[in-house]
């Protein structure tokens, strides 16, 4: 990791066995996002994106900038989880989710403007990676990750 | 084309030296353009696509266009999925050999 450079936008992409409403569903509310977000309880919705944390801490607040479910949402990030990347700039994240043929979804997170959260850009680098694979186990077999 | 769950297609992808390459330079600076990669890697442009097309089909590399430009970004999570997948299996088997010890010493008692 030591050689990564912050990146000013990142993309990642998962094929996920499930509808367009259930990957929604799962994304915006925190019942779901408890079970493969860090245990984050995230709310979305037209009015905004809230993450609280197990103490009801509150780890994100950012305004919705688009809400068009189940096809699209994208947010603002600030990691208040952490002081020095809260202090950063805020970035932006966008969701899509689009159908397949054969019940299969092709779902896109792009986190990009993080242009001045440098920080924050290498700490959600292998986040991502963790939190969509978990999302995919947890609509294709009904579990979270066990650990 | 929806590889879903095909590992057949990662393994594939990740047999190679030169795709491996390609997925480190991405790992270093991603969002390279295709003409990045190929002055990076000393191979015809030809030759770094044919190898980006495989990336991509495996779900690796996805390349987003922004105006003119295609920049490619390294996509780790298909490798994430084997992991867990494997992971998942093993915690799995764990789990339930704890639950029959339980099991069995709470019968025993």
């Amino acid at each position: 990791m030591t050689t990564m450079t912050a990146q000013t936008t990142q993309v990642y992409q998962v094929f996920i066995k499930a509808s367009a409403d259930e990957i929604w569903e799962a994304i915006c509310k925190p019942e779901f996002t408890e079970r493969y977000f860090y245990g984050a309880r995230i709310t979305n919705t037209a009015e905004g994106h809230l993450g609280l944390g197990p103490n009801d801490e509150v780890w994100g607040r950012s305004e919705v900038a688009e809400f068009d479910p189940p096809r699209r949402l994208v947010h603002g990030w600030r990691s208040l989880y952490d002081p020095e990347l809260a202090a950063e700039d805020e970035s932006r994240v966008t969701w899509e989710i689009e159908p397949q043929d054969g019940g299969i979804c092709l779902l896109t997170v792009v986190h990009d403007r993080l242009e001045g959260a440098p920080k924050t850009a290498s700490s959600v680098s292998g986040g991502w990676m963790m939190i969509l694979s978990g999302l995919k186990t947890l609509l294709e077999t009904g579990r979270p990750l066990v650990g | 084309m929806c590889p879903v769950d095909d590992g057949d297609l990662v393994f594939k992808a990740l047999a190679d030296p030169t795709r491996r390459h390609l997925l480190d330079r991405l790992f270093e600076r991603d969002g390279r353009t295709l003409t990045e990669l190929a002055e990076d890697l000393d191979m015809t442009r030809f030759g770094v696509m044919k190898h980006l097309r495989v990336l991509e089909e495996a779900g690796l590399v996805v390349s987003r266009r922004s105006g003119r430009e295609k920049h490619h970004f390294l996509n780790p999570v298909p490798i994430r999925s084997i992991h867990d997948r494997w992971i998942d299996k093993y915690t799995e088997h764990r789990v339930s050999a704890l639950s029959e010890l339980k099991t069995q010493l709470e019968g025993r008692a």
